[in-house]
This record gives structure tokens, sequence and C-alpha cells, in this order.
């Protein structure tokens, strides 16, 4: 017998409401871990974007297309090397709840984003076909689709049932960079335009190379300057700004996920103090009966803080342990709608400050009313 | 040779604005192997003066020596300390852990002592033969009868060999046969292996089984009976 089996023993004295706090400390922290790393992916968003592709829409907003006919001086704007362009095309697989970006690029797209990978036969068979599509592994896997298969998805901008030969597979070149996306050719819209709307000529944004990163403010600036007073005037900015925005269009998400977490964290920082209070103050008695046999006031507080260390080390093994094997070994990404979730050694850290707080806050009123307690009233009490 | 020397000793409660003196200038010498009763109806300060002598409790004035220790002024981490080592104490109500078995209970005051593991577990079998329980070391506290239950108290309050053993009516709580076994148990460890016994009792017939017996009325002593041992006994009360 040691001290810890004292400990053990306590702890299960009252099994169920050992059980119940670990879960629900357990779950909070999860839930903290859960919403932290959220925010964190999505701050880190913008990390993904490059700084030396310039994202070029609509000053209006993303959803207002912008004229084909602004490649030409695009391109030959001072800085730029490589102008390519897309439009979001916004089908359905299905049923609505199946969201995943889908979207045409032009034959220069592929260029731009070396973080597509793709091999040399998939890239040959995609460029090939004119109704060809290039799907990201995440979204082949969510779907089960092979290479070659052909897929229907339903207009929502451009009515009607649109269908896509899938010719190629890409992975991410660099971790957090979307593999859950459908790309298929510029021109296959161009055609679904022209059929719908009687017309082509317009493109959801441009996106271009500049051979100077540093210079990419001033290129911007320039680009928007041109056509400031055109029917269609531009927003010019890096693509980690284009990002950034991207992740605005969710409001003030940090607050509200920051102040859930904390929401979450104090509530469950108030049931385990409670609980441990309680725990403790059913044990007067014997708590009295301990100081008897010359337990110190330091003794006692040690198996005090020794129980809700546990509790609280058994509660962030399962919360940690829980978002770490969901998100950095299993890879759940929301179904390719936040790709990269991963949980950070600072998000862990905070989890397991979080859990030593708890401890110690739960251990602080059962410790403060034990040292307070005087024996001999305490006996008399259990008498 | 005197073990605990108590002078003057007075101790007074305060009930909010009120001061209630349960002792008074109480004087009392306890010799070593002594086994004393203290009698006294409701309320005389039997438990108080326990309590007092277990250093569980200060005296408002007075001095208290227990083995030449004055441990009226001790604070109270010293008192734990001291109690450690030389108080062995039994309940009425046995007050042993649920959760803890047996053993484990006996073994429970052995945590505080330098022993190692193998060697308290050691000390605590041993304990547990002396009182006759060590067919049932394994046993939890729900799994036993009363006067087995009073037995381990009685076992952990041995088992580290303590300088004085104090008991608060042991057999309050047990019927006669089980009361019978306790009183015997105690007479035994009195007799076979010197320890120095107070125990505090309502009833005559266990008071009889000690060498002396003093009444407490008012906070005062009396000396009721004394019976010569052939193991050291005696002293006096004033």
């Amino acid at each position: 017998m040691t001290r810890a089996t004292l400990v053990r023993a306590n702890l299960r004295r009252r099994l169920r409401r050992t059980i119940l706090t670990v879960l629900g400390l357990g779950i909070a922290l999860f839930l903290f871990v859960t919403l932290r790393t959220f925010l964190h992916t999505l701050q880190t968003v913008g990390d993904v974007g490059s700084e030396s592709r310039l994202i070029v829409s609509n000053r209006l907003g993303i959803v207002f297309p912008l004229p084909l006919a602004y490649r030409a001086r695009l391109a030959a704007q001072e800085g730029v090397h490589t102008v390519s362009y897309a439009s979001w095309f916004g089908g359905i697989y299905q049923d609505p709840r199946n969201f995943f970006a889908n979207y045409a690029v032009d034959e220069g797209y592929l260029s731009l984003y070396p973080e597509i990978v793709v091999s040399d036969e998939h890239r040959a068979a995609f460029m090939a076909d004119r109704t060809g599509a290039l799907v990201g592994i995440r979204l082949m896997e969510r779907f089960g689709w092979t290479v070659g298969q052909t897929i229907t998805l339903q207009g929502t901008i451009y009515p009607g049932e649109h269908r896509f030969t899938i010719r190629g597979v890409y992975q991410a070149g660099r971790r957090g960079f979307d593999e859950s996306s459908l790309l298929f050719h510029h021109r296959y819209l161009d055609e679904i335009m022209r059929a719908q709307m009687g017309g082509e000529g317009f493109v959801g944004w441009y996106v271009l190379g500049v051979s100077d990163p540093d210079r990419a403010p001033q290129i911007a600036q320039a680009i928007d300057a041109t056509y400031e007073n055109s029917a269609s005037p531009t927003r010019s900015q890096t693509e980690k700004a284009f990002n950034l925005a991207f992740v605005g269009m969710y409001g003030n998400i940090g607050f509200f996920l920051n102040a859930i977490g904390m929401a979450v964290v104090f509530a469950i920082l108030m049931v385990s103090a409670n609980t441990m209070a309680m725990s403790a103050r059913e044990r007067f008695g014997e708590i009295a009966v301990l100081k008897t046999l010359g337990f110190t006031d330091g003794a006692v507080l040690r198996l005090v803080v020794a129980e809700s260390l546990v509790i609280a080390g058994l509660g962030l093994a399962l919360g940690l342990g829980g978002a770490l094997l969901l998100f950095n070994f299993a890879e759940f990404d929301l179904g390719g709608f936040v790709p990269g979730l991963a949980v950070t050694p600072g998000v862990a850290l905070m989890a397991a400050a979080i859990a030593l707080l708890i401890a110690a806050v739960s251990a602080a009123v059962p410790a403060w009313q034990s040292a307070r307690l005087k024996v001999v009233d305490a006996l008399r009490y259990v008498a | 040779m005197a073990l605990v020397e108590v002078q003057g000793v007075s101790k007074v409660y305060r009930r909010d604005t009120v001061a209630v003196p349960v002792l008074e200038n109480l004087d009392l010498t306890i010799e070593q192997g002594e086994f004393l009763a203290l009698m006294g109806p409701s309320g005389s300060g039997k438990t108080t003066l326990l309590n007092l002598l277990a250093g569980l409790d200060t005296p408002s004035s007075g001095s208290i020596r227990v083995a030449g220790e004055e441990i009226s002024q001790m604070k109270p981490r010293q008192l734990a300390a001291w109690r450690a080592r030389h108080v062995g104490f039994i309940f009425q109500l046995y007050n042993l852990i649920p959760v803890l078995t047996a053993l484990q209970n006996v073994e429970l005051p052995l945590l505080l002592t330098p022993l190692k593991k193998k060697e308290r577990r050691e000390h605590a079998e041993t304990a547990l033969r002396i009182v006759g329980l060590e067919e049932r070391m394994h046993h939890y506290p729900r799994q036993l009868s009363g006067g087995q239950e009073q037995r381990v108290g009685i076992a952990r309050a041995i088992v580290t060999d303590p300088t004085l053993i104090l008991a608060d009516e042991p057999t309050g709580d047990l019927d006669s046969r089980s009361a019978e076994e306790i009183l015997e148990l105690l007479e035994r460890l009195n007799r076979e292996f010197h320890k120095t016994i107070v125990m505090v009792t309502h009833d005559p017939h266990a008071a009889e089984r000690a060498g002396r017996t003093l009444h407490l009325e008012k906070g005062a002593l009396l000396e009721a009976r004394s019976v010569a041992r052939p193991a050291p006994a005696g002293g006096s009360a004033q």
C-alpha cells in the first residue's frame, strides 16, 4: 500500500461519478482543442496562399465577373509573367449537402500552381478532354470515384445537368493545401455560357504570376488604377490577402469560437470544482481520521491535489488524445471544408494548461476546507 | 515513571460570546504501562481531556507533557508529526476508511514513517495477527462485523508501536460479547505488551478492566478505584 493506493481507492469510491467527471472534462477539452484547431487553421489559411500570385477580382465582390478582354492588358502589365483565370461553377453532386468546390480554369492555371501535383499521364489526359475534370484525391475518396468515371453536376448558376469525365487526380504539394476540389476546363464553361446566355467572355477572377513578390503591391495598385473608371473595376491583392479576405466572410468567427471555447472550459471548471468539493465534503470524517493518525494539512492537500490531477490528466488524455487521433492521424477535415486541420503543439500545450488549471481550482476548494477542518469538531460530527 | 503529566490544565470553549469552561485547573499523572479508565457523565470533559492528551486540541492554559515533550505549545504541524509517532487512537465508531481493506487500513499510519513498502506490510500483518484478524486482512470494513472492525481499529492504533493508546468509548457501539473481546484485547495489550492505555467509557463493567478509574465531574477529576497490577501501574489524581 502506498499513497497512490489511497488516491486510487478514493477515485474508485464513486466510480460512476469519477467516470462522468472524466468524460465531461474530456469532452470539454476535445471541444476546446477542436475549436482552437479550427480557428488556428482558418487563421493560417492565408499562409497557404502565395505572395507571388496576384488575384484580380471584381471590386464589387467575388460573385461579379470580369471581362475576358482584360486578359491581354493584364499580361502586358510590367512584372507579370503569366495570366490565368478561373470561374466559380457552383455545381451540386446529387445532393446540396455534398458540397465541394468546383470551378473552371484555363490552360495556364496548373502552371501557376505547383502545389497541385498531377502525374504527367493524368495531366495529359485532362488537357486532351474538353469535358475532363481534375479532382482532388480526398474528393475522390469521399465519393469513391474512379478515373475515367463520368459524373453529373447539377448547375446552380448555370441551370441543367452538366457531365464531366474524371481524367486526373491531384494531390497537394504542401500541407494545408486543398485536396477536395474539382477543376475543369474554362472552355467547357464558355460553351455552357454561350448556350445558356448567348454569350461568353467573362471570368470569375484572374490569377497573375508575378516575377518579384516584393513588387506585388505596386503591380496590384497599377492594375486597379487602370480599371478604376471602367464598368468592371478591379480589386487586386496577393493570394494570401485574398484568402484572408475570404476567411473574413465568416465574420468575426474567431471571437465566437474563442468565446464558445472559453465558455465550455469555464462550465467544466465549475462542474469539476463542484464534484471535487462534494467528494471532499463527503469525506470530512475520513480526513479528520487521517489528521488524527498524524497526516498534516500538507499531506491531506497532496492527496486531494493528486486526485484532481488524475481526473484532469485522464480528461486531457481523452480530449486531446481524441482530437489528435481525429485530426492528426485520421486527418479528418470536415469533408474538405477546412483542409489541413491539425492540432498544433501550441494548442496541445494550451489544453494541458487548462487541464492543470482545472485540477488546481478543483483541488483548491476541498484543500482549503480540509485545512480549516478542526479535527475535534469533525470527529464529533462523524460520531 | 510518569509518562503523562498534566498540570493546571483548563479548557474553555467559546460559543459566540459565551465562554463555556469544560476543564478547570486539572492535574493528572499517568504512569508508563498504566491502563486508565476515564468515566463521567456526558459533558463532563472526558473526550476533551482525551483530545488534549492526543494533541488533537490545545488547552486554554496549563501544561501537558507526554514522554518528556511539552505538547501544549506545539504548532499544528508539529502536533501532527508528534501524534504519528506517539499516539494510537481508537474510535467508538471504528472510523475505518471504507475503500481500503483491513490490511490497508492498518498500513495507513505507517505511510507517515520511513518504513519501506514490504516492511509496512509486515508490520500491518503482525498487528492484525495480534488482534486475531490475519484471516480477514483482505476484507473491506463492510465485510466485517462491528467487533472485527474495532479490532482492525485497534490494530491500526498499535501498528506504529505508539507511546500512548487513547480509546474513546471503544465498546460503545458493540454488543456485549464483542465488547468483552475488545476489552480482553486492550487488557492483553496492557499486560503483555506494556502499552499505556487511556480509555474513556460510560460502562462501569468496561472500566473494571482498567487498573485505575478516574471520574470527571464538572471538569474536575476524582479517583474512584485503583487496582494493583503485576505490570507497572498506579499514578495519582490530584
